[in-house]
């Protein structure tokens, strides 16, 4: 009986990885196929990649998404560790309502967040493009930079910095000397979640794109109209970036600071 | 340690404009009638009076509720189990079997998603594999089926690491306690182990059911535009005929369906994924 309920868990898992992996395989196989048809494989070639980089839609989708992602973790990698330093000494009643709307984009579906920020820049009569789409992204990152770095500021001991004050380090010295190395495990986990977060997101960028500036997702939601497998090379260029993104991000900190795993549980 | 009290008022100043201003101007819409004009606004009822009056706009209602309620049945049909196994696997398993569950989660969803079109055609792999036997096609895009299976496919992960989370913590010994006291395996499965796992089991049915309720891309990539659900209508409403007024009131509706699910499920966020992930 006992070694009956562990097969069938097994055969579900496996067909459970099977279900997870199925779509990427399968973008990632026809992404070579030299046929126009996402159902018949007819022989090997790369002519979709080379479609793919001579598409200029999707090569400016590509270098928008990758400059958003990078100039959105950098900024709200320093905003996000800054509000955060100046929330932990803030006082109680401030201290939680940062906190509940510093809650409010990750707990709101995307598509609240995302004409909250639509109706917003017509208010304030931003055009749309790429300045309204980076401040989105700070908008939506920052919250999760906050959260990250907070837990790391609570175990601190606050008489370390005060110590280094006492013995004539500025507060900005002792800032940049004692606080911000104990929470930087928090910072860097903080910033690999910005950037995945940016690097993905559809539904806020949907919403705030114009004046031809778009990102992959929003490239590969309007050109899945038509057949088109220059957006199967596209996702395959998108698992390689991720995966290579991923695999840096778990060798470098351990290798800097002999951390364990920051961004896949270990 | 004072002087560190004025970095927070930056960040006070733009979750003002970014955070709270959107949400104010949302419910102004919303009570509001059509043109933007701040100045002669109308307080009115009108953009709910016209949601609850149209069976068609009730229908959407209750098609995107039916959508959400089904795939959330599935993921913990599917992922209290899957949660289970792992947390009984020996810890270097266990990490490899959350690796292989969360390593697809970091990928574009809209590329993954976009996959499965290929895979569901009349003359996809399944299909193929069905003609094997003589069977089908059976049609699958464009389907109901095939709106479910995508946000299935798309949140299932969350379930899975919410129940896994939840069981992983659970006290061993609890269980040898009642061995000992002549609990057999199913009693004691049902008398601690299911009652320790419900938090788990409810912030995954959170994290489950409020991406499913107001998903529009997944409806109209695999339902072919025939699914339409209150995401669509809300991005119709935004994009296309422009009526940021009625857009705006279904948003709240949907908002207000979400905190009210939300107070039977109890708090649950996004942030356990992450910190799932890893982060």
């Amino acid at each position: 009986m006992k070694r009956q309920n562990k097969l069938s868990s097994k055969i579900l898992m496996w067909v459970l990885a099977l279900f997870f992996y199925a779509p990427i395989i399968y973008a990632i196989v026809f992404s070579f196929n030299e046929g126009k048809s996402l159902t018949n494989f007819t022989g090997f070639s790369f002519q979709w990649y080379g479609k793919m980089f001579r598409d200029r839609e999707m090569k400016e989708a590509v270098f928008y998404t990758i400059v958003i992602a990078a100039l959105a973790t950098v900024l709200s990698t320093l905003f996000g560790t800054v509000a955060a330093i100046g929330l932990s000494k803030s006082n109680k009643g401030l201290k939680f309502a940062v906190e509940q709307i510093n809650n409010l984009p990750i707990m709101n579906p995307d598509i609240v967040t995302a004409i909250g920020l639509l109706v917003l820049f017509a208010t304030l009569h931003f055009k749309n493009g790429f300045g309204t789409m980076l401040l989105a992204h700070v908008m939506f990152c920052t919250p999760y930079v906050i959260l990250s770095v907070m837990p790391r500021l609570r175990g601190l001991d606050p008489n370390l910095a005060e110590a280094a004050m006492d013995l004539g380090a500025t507060p900005l010295y002792a800032l940049w000397k004692v606080v911000i190395p104990q929470i930087m495990p928090g910072i860097i986990s903080g910033a690999l979640t910005a950037f995945t977060m940016s690097f993905d997101d559809f539904v806020i960028s949907f919403f705030v794109q114009g004046n031809g500036v778009s990102n992959i997702s929003i490239i590969v939601y309007t050109m899945s109209k038509r057949v088109n497998p220059s957006i199967n090379a596209l996702a395959t260029l998108v698992t390689v970036i991720i995966s290579v993104f991923l695999l840096l991000a778990n060798i470098v900190p351990s290798k800097i600071g002999k951390k364990k795993n920051l961004a896949l549980p270990a | 340690m004072k002087h560190y009290k004025k970095m927070v008022y930056p960040y006070v100043a733009w979750i003002s404009v970014m955070v709270v201003a959107p949400m104010l101007l949302i419910m102004f819409y919303a009570f509001t009638k059509d043109g933007n004009a701040v100045l002669d606004f109308v307080f009115t009822l009108e953009n709910f009076k016209k949601f609850f009056s149209d069976t068609i706009f009730i229908s959407v209602l209750g098609r995107s509720l039916k959508i959400a309620v089904i795939t959330t049945v599935i993921c913990l049909a599917v992922g209290y189990p899957a949660g289970y196994f792992i947390s009984k696997c020996a810890d270097g398993v266990k990490m490899k079997w959350i690796l292989l569950i969360t390593f697809p989660t970091w990928i574009n969803m809209m590329v993954r998603t976009y996959a499965w079109r290929g895979i569901l055609q009349d003359d996809g792999i399944i299909n193929k594999f069905f003609g094997l036997f003589g069977l089908g096609p059976v049609p699958m895009l464009n389907t109901g089926f095939a709106v479910v299976l995508g946000m299935v496919y798309n949140f299932l992960p969350f379930m899975i690491i919410q129940i896994y989370t939840s069981l992983a913590k659970l006290d061993t010994s609890l269980l040898e306690a009642a061995a000992d006291l002549g609990a057999n395996k199913t009693k004691s499965f049902l008398r601690i182990t299911l009652p320790l796992s419900i938090p788990g089991v409810l912030s995954g049915i959170t994290l489950v059911f409020l991406p499913a309720v107001s998903s529009f891309y997944i409806p109209e990539m695999l339902g072919g535009g025939r699914y339409y659900m209150i995401g669509n209508l809300i991005e119709t409403q935004f994009l296309t005929t422009e009526n940021w007024n009625f857009g705006s009131a279904v948003s709240l509706i949907m908002v207000i369906i979400i905190i009210v699910s939300m107070y039977f499920t109890g708090k649950a966020d996004k942030t356990e994924i992450m910190e799932q992930r890893g982060n």
